[in-house]
């Protein structure tokens, strides 16, 4: 029956403008800097693998391959990563005001890659910046969530986000004082927390893309289960769930997509309400359908802030969290208005 | 093994010495009670008597001590998805995912069938569709639940819990906020799937009137104790209620226009 493919998967029309967005968003990052490669040579250069096609320098070739093609893989990745575990939040915390930013996992990843950076072993950053963030990730959610759910008082919403606000200003405070304690390592602390897209290459998409696809794929095959919990915690465990046991493989899989993503882009914020919210208007709320098209619109709205990021003030770059929270604060408080009665 | 509404096992429910506490104190106490497969048994009582509690206890949602068997089986021997395919349960105030489709809503009943990474299969999709039928709710499939009424909304959750296709049906307050011709409407409906499918109903009710002329058996809780057991006849007594509710009642059965209990004030004495 026609209408039963609409339940099980994502709304058609909307992967298929999701695929299309992501497609043009990509070509966008590809396109648009400071050196102008035509059109037609990004075309050809992207259909001969890699190779400078006859006619492009090689220097072009250099800038399309090593510079512009990764930055746009780890920009979609973040937002991918951003977007997918602030859908993930919302769902097990039945919150839509969830975000890997406002839970504190963001401020979390930070100060854990700040004390990698500032105290641990000075060769090993590349394997102790992501691991310690992740850990940090994971402290902050659960302080947040500590915090939050021993004052409930049939206000969990906000009391949630209260405490998650309560939670990133004390880790971005003991951070900043870390920071200090380590002058030496402030410059690399601070370009980092600002976001590196600006000198991203093909090692961050290697540091990002393991845990990345590990969280997504692991979040994508739960979807179903999150519509399970939609339904609240004592009617889900009637169904048959086991309700803490999701809530925990779901807050670790999008605390390591989250930590990932501030492994290698700093602090963005926000990216995890805006894209969940606006597909649920395109397509309901559903996890089935929000989730794979959280990934989609999460991809291709990060790489759109960035290549804005680097035009709009060209020719220096304005950090990426500062657009995405200029678009995010309003869109925050309009789901706000919207959730009134729920929060 | 499964659980099954088996006819040589008389007894769907079979519960002894259920006690629930919360924080030291005893909401429900020692309830012994039989529901035979097949049945509609309703719990009475006024309001915080621990009738929500016993079905929450019933169902396993709730810690407590004393036994529960499923047609003879040891609830505590079940797993968390076999026992969901065993007994489904309306509560009262369903939590509804406004932004949910219909169809979407009741897939969620599925859920205790599916192993973790199985997607839905047509077998899925067919008992969506026989409950949305059976509820009268096929136009309504891909609405989504906030554009619902009230009777419509119960329907919907009554829907997810057939598409559960368990043996066993937990109904706490299934009227709650529904005017009369959608209370009797939802009543019916429980009824004839009851019927038609050899359902054992359990369910809590404050309508007196609209239970006794539903259920078979009655089991009346006061104060988490079972004071009374039995038929009609013998439960919603004038008297019976008088004494547990603190109201008093007149109980009519008149031959036209069947039975019913009706309040009385002062003045009527």
């Amino acid at each position: 029956m026609s209408t039963h493919a609409s339940i099980v998967s994502p709304r058609n029309r909307a992967t298929v403008i999701g695929v299309g967005v992501l497609i043009a968003a990509i070509l966008a990052g590809l396109l648009i800097g400071p050196v102008r490669i035509g059109t037609v040579n990004v075309f050809r250069w992207l259909f001969s693998f890699g190779q400078a096609p006859t006619g492009m320098s090689e220097q072009e070739a250099l800038i399309l391959a090593e510079l512009r093609l990764p930055r746009v893989i780890v920009a979609g990745l973040v937002g991918a990563s951003l977007a997918t575990s602030g859908a993930a939040y919302q769902a097990v915390f039945r919150n839509p005001l969830a975000d890997p930013y406002l839970l504190g996992a963001a401020a979390g990843a930070g100060l854990g890659a700040t004390i990698a950076v500032g105290y641990g072993p000075a060769g090993a950053i590349d394997v102790t910046v992501p691991i310690a963030a992740f850990v940090g990730a994971l402290v902050g959610v659960g302080l947040a969530y500590g915090l939050g759910r021993s004052n409930l008082g049939g206000r969990a919403g906000t009391s949630l986000v209260l405490a998650g606000v309560a939670v990133a200003s004390f880790l971005t405070a003991v951070q900043t004082f870390l920071q200090q304690q380590r002058s030496e390592t402030l410059r690399q602390v601070y370009t980092w927390i600002l976001g590196r897209l600006g000198t991203t290459g093909w090692d961050d998409v290697w540091l990002a893309l393991p845990s990345v696809a590990l969280a997504v794929t692991t979040l994508w095959i739960v979807r179903r289960l999150l519509d399970v919990i939609e339904v609240g915690d004592v009617e889900a465990q009637s169904l048959g769930l086991n309700v803490t046991r999701l809530r925990l493989v779901v807050v670790l899989a999008a605390s390591l997509a989250t930590a990932a993503a501030v492994a290698v882009a700093g602090l963005i914020g926000f990216v995890g309400i805006i894209v969940p919210h606006t597909v649920r208007l395109l397509v309901g709320g559903s996890y089935r359908s929000v989730l794979p098209l959280s990934v989609l619109f999460g991809a291709s709205f990060l790489i759109i802030v960035d290549v804005l990021a680097r035009t709009v003030a060209a020719p220096a770059e304005i950090p990426i969290g500062v657009i995405t929270a200029l678009v995010g604060a309003p869109f925050f408080v309009a789901v706000l208005r919207r959730n009134r009665r729920a929060i | 093994m499964k659980v099954e509404a088996r006819s040589d096992a008389a007894l769907a429910l079979e519960i002894r010495g259920l006690s629930v506490e919360l924080g030291k104190r005893p909401i429900v106490s020692d309830v012994r009670l039989d529901v035979p497969s097949g049945g509609w048994l309703c719990i009475i009582g006024p309001n915080g008597a621990g009738k929500t509690t016993l079905v929450h206890a019933i169902a396993g949602l709730m810690p407590h001590t004393g036994s529960v068997r499923l047609w003879g089986r040891p609830m505590d021997e079940l797993g968390r998805r076999e026992r969901a395919r065993a007994l489904a349960v309306v509560p009262q105030l369903p939590a509804i995912p406004e932004s949910f489709s219909v169809d979407q809503y009741v897939l969620l009943g599925r859920t205790p069938h599916l192993g973790l990474l199985a997607g839905e299969g047509a077998r899925d999709l067919e008992a969506v569709a026989t409950a949305l039928e059976r509820l009268d709710l096929v136009w309504a499939a891909s609405r989504r639940l906030d554009s619902l009424s009230g009777g419509e909304l119960r329907r919907a959750v009554l829907a997810r819990a057939i598409a559960q296709e368990a043996p066993l049906l937990l109904l706490d307050e299934p009227t709650t906020g529904l005017d009369i011709a959608q209370q009797l409407r939802v009543l019916e409906l429980v009824d004839e799937l009851r019927r038609a499918d050899g359902l054992t109903v359990v369910s809590t009710m404050h309508d007196l009137t609209l239970a006794g002329r539903f259920a078979h058996r009655f089991a009346l809780l006061s104060g988490g104790r079972l004071v009374a057991e039995g038929p009609r006849s013998e439960v919603l007594l004038p008297h019976v209620i008088a004494e547990h509710y603190g109201a008093r009642v007149g109980v009519i059965d008149d031959g036209a226009l069947g039975w019913a209990v009706v309040p009385l004030s002062g003045s009527d004495a």
